[in-house]
């Protein structure tokens, strides 16, 4: 598996803090003043020259948030955070309106650049087609809407997609252009009096990604997203909302890296989905924010709501995500399954290392008849982190046929970590068959030395056993990626033995 | 000839006890030793000290290989340097596929020997060629390494890796365990078709019937940490007629 050789290359290239997106991009950058009030909501909302409607919208998260408490249930720990002494609003300040990639910060460029972006976009924007023999069916064409910091810089292939019918664009620019749609579906999925993070996000979010695929369209390239958190001490707040009409199609990935910090930057994002009668959304995520030093000092504090509605009839949501990174990973993307013989999907690998702490999951919560879901959890652990799966599988009254399949399976690596399951299970009705299967193990010695004694390195054996053992979630990555990420769960365990 | 494995005077320890006393052993290219014992003898540490598994504390003596100092090198650099070790106990791991797992360990001591990689249809090629001579069908090959395989199959995969990698001392400990005579000898054959001028073996075994496959020009026996008695490989015959106990008792 050459994968495995390119892992290994790639991590020795990476400096001593084992952190290869650790640069910072100097550029001048527009901030809201630092702390949270009515006054910084309405900075954000007018830096966005929004409506008044969305004004009042934000306005009234806020207040929501302010009589509410954080959440302490989750399987982690970390000093209190003091709201008021961050920055909730920074964008690279532009020099004038951007239409094309040329026009962009070469600075920005740059850091696009060290994150290996522009290899496929740039290469896709010039027409380059791959040489022959080298063609990879998989290949296909994707769209990045790439989001620095808070605002989204620059977004491609918009022609192809606009031929197609197909809206992607920021979402503050969708609130502008297509506010029927935004009002019609923001909140609706994840309400603004959710959860303490997700108010929060409801009040400041800065930017993000609004996908609609129009009824009966298949979308015709994978939609992507990079996040990057730039400068210090500002939350980064994302707001995603991907609507798939009747028997639309639409595939989206996000991929999230962060600089280096000493200072614990929080990042609370909001992502909806709603897929309307046989439509379906396939969501990727790849997520290797700054975990902190060896020391377990900075890194992110990942606080995300994500959830999605499959409200008509046959739909299907399927979650996959590979999360690495971030210091604190507080995620249970979840699926309503309102439609009758609508589909919930959960693919999940997670990895923690160092001092890591992650509580991540699922809720599918069963609404329709004939209901069907599936959960793959991966949790592998390291170093002296701490990994939980929690999640929730619940069949109301009127879910009859409800069906589910869950299996955690949790790989331990060293002595000093650890690995919890906690799965809720509640059937209210009689005619669910929920199934749940769970295993935890440890790679053992004998494994290791197996493959070292046929010429593997530590690194090399290590990467292997966890790579076959994440294998089932690869699986469902788009193809591109999955490889991308098995380098990245190589490179994040780097260190994690011996 | 050429002495291709020189251990003297050798002295291990696992967690403060002693196991091997000072323990010598010259393995020439193109030879096959036999290394018989009772149990707690020793036999398999010394398998797992030339191979570098963790755990063990030499306190005394050298083991040269082609010369060099082999107890300075990483286990998996004596496996690019030609020392491969076939385990009593296969390991598993699953979800990684036999092929990938060859082809992973193969370009990582070609790597490490400044060879280049070889290619993938190079690779499927090689493959084919050495399990068709062994009888291993391809369908093993795209299992997980060693998941469900049968204790003979897993036998069979430890020779195909013997076959593919091509070093220059193999060490097999207990190949005949968990074996039925069928499946021995089909292993045992597997191994005769790689003996060689420039190959060395070191068969490490309780019984003699493995040694009625695999004919070995010398035989040592082992006992309480030490090499007791050296011979041809009559010796063997002599030892299943009379046991071990005349050596315990020493």
């Amino acid at each position: 598996m050459p994968a495995v050789q390119e892992t290994v290359e790639r991590v020795k290239r990476i400096d001593v803090d084992q952190y290869r997106y650790g640069f910072e991009t100097l550029i001048e950058s527009d901030k809201a003043p630092k702390g949270l009030s009515e006054e910084t909501v309405k900075f954000i909302s007018e830096k966005k020259n929004e409506p008044a409607w969305m004004l009042q919208w934000r306005l009234e998260a806020y207040r929501r948030w302010l009589t509410m408490t954080e959440p302490t249930w989750a399987r982690v720990d970390y000093p209190k955070i003091d709201f008021q002494d961050l920055y909730y609003y920074a964008a690279p300040k532009p020099k004038k309106t951007i239409s094309s990639l040329d026009e962009i910060d070469p600075e920005i460029l740059k850091t696009y650049e060290k994150l290996g972006i522009p290899l496929r976009e740039v290469a896709m924007l010039e027409g380059v087609e791959p040489k022959p023999g080298e063609e990879d069916p998989a290949r296909r064409k994707i769209a990045v809407d790439a989001v620095f910091d808070s605002v989204s810089v620059a977004t491609t292939f918009k022609a192809e997609l606009k031929k197609a019918g197909v809206i992607f664009m920021p979402i503050s620019e969708a609130i502008r252009e297509h506010p029927e749609l935004v009002q019609k579906y923001l909140g609706s999925v994840v309400p603004t009096s959710d959860n303490f993070y997700a108010t929060l996000n409801s009040a400041v979010f800065s930017d993000g990604s609004f996908v609609y695929v129009p009824p009966g369209v298949r979308c015709p390239m994978e939609l992507s997203t990079y996040f990057r958190i730039n400068e210090r001490n500002t939350g980064q707040f994302e707001r995603t909302l991907i609507i798939a009409d009747k028997g639309a199609y639409v595939s989206y990935l996000e991929g999230c890296t962060a600089p280096q910090r000493d200072e614990n930057q929080l990042h609370a994002a909001v992502v909806e989905l709603v897929a309307h009668d046989d439509a379906e959304i396939k969501y990727s995520t790849v997520q290797n924010w700054y975990p902190g030093n060896a020391e377990g000092k900075g890194g992110i504090y990942n606080f995300v709501t994500k959830r999605g509605d499959c409200r008509g009839n046959n739909s299907k949501i399927s979650w996959t995500q590979v999360e690495t990174g971030s210091a604190i990973t507080w995620k249970y993307p979840s699926c309503i399954l309102r439609g009758d013989n609508s589909r919930g999907e959960f693919y999940s690998i997670a990895i923690s290392n160092g001092y890591q702490q992650v509580d991540s999951g699922t809720k599918m919560i069963h609404l329709g008849k004939n209901t069907t879901s599936r959960i793959i959890s991966k949790g592998i652990a390291a170093g002296k982190s701490q990994n939980t799966y929690r999640g929730l599988v619940t069949a109301h009254r009127k879910a009859t046929g409800a069906r589910n399949f869950t299996a955690c399976d949790s790989l331990l690596i060293g002595d000093k970590c650890g690995a919890h399951t906690v799965p809720y299970i509640e059937a209210k009705n009689s005619s669910a068959t929920f199934e749940h299967e769970a295993t935890t193990s440890k790679i053992s010695e004998d494994v290791l030395f197996y493959c070292i004694q046929r010429g593997l390195s530590q690194e090399e054996a290590v990467g292997l056993v966890v790579n076959g053992f994440v294998k089932d979630v690869l699986q469902q990555l788009p193809m591109e990626f999955a490889v991308e990420a098995q380098k990245l769960i190589s490179i994040s365990l780097e260190g994690s033995v011996g | 000839m050429m002495a291709l494995l020189e251990v003297k005077d050798l002295k291990v320890r696992v967690e403060e006890r002693e196991i091997l006393h000072g323990l010598t052993l010259t393995v020439n290219e193109g030879e096959v030793h036999a290394i018989m014992g009772p149990n707690g003898s020793g036999k398999s540490t010394l398998s797992h000290v030339i191979a570098g598994k963790p755990g063990y504390e030499v306190t005394d003596g050298q083991i040269l290989f082609k010369g060099e100092d082999l107890l300075e090198m990483a286990p998996e650099e004596r496996a690019a340097k030609g020392v491969f070790l076939a385990f009593q106990y296969p390991v598993e791991i699953p979800g990684v596929a036999t092929m990938t797992f060859l082809r992973t360990a193969l370009n990582a001591q070609r790597k490490a020997r400044g060879e280049s990689e070889y290619s993938t249809p190079d690779f499927l090629k090689k493959v084919r060629e050495v399990s068709k001579s062994l009888n291993i069908p391809q369908d093993m090959l795209k299992r997980g390494v060693n998941v469900g395989f049968s204790g003979g199959e897993k036998k069979r995969n430890e020779v195909l890796q013997m076959a593919l990698f091509e070093p220059s001392l193999c060490i097999l400990d207990e190949m005949d365990s968990g074996l039925d005579i069928d499946a021995l000898r089909i292993a045992a054959d597997g191994v005769n078709a790689l003996r060689s001028p420039g190959r060395a073996m070191v068969v490490i075994t309780h019984y003699q019937r493995l040694l009625n496959y695999i004919v070995p020009d010398f035989v040592h026996v082992m006992s309480r940490g030490r090499v007791v008695k050296s011979g041809g490989k009559e010796l063997a015959l002599e030892l299943e007629a009379s046991g071990y106990a005349q050596f315990e008792a020493a």
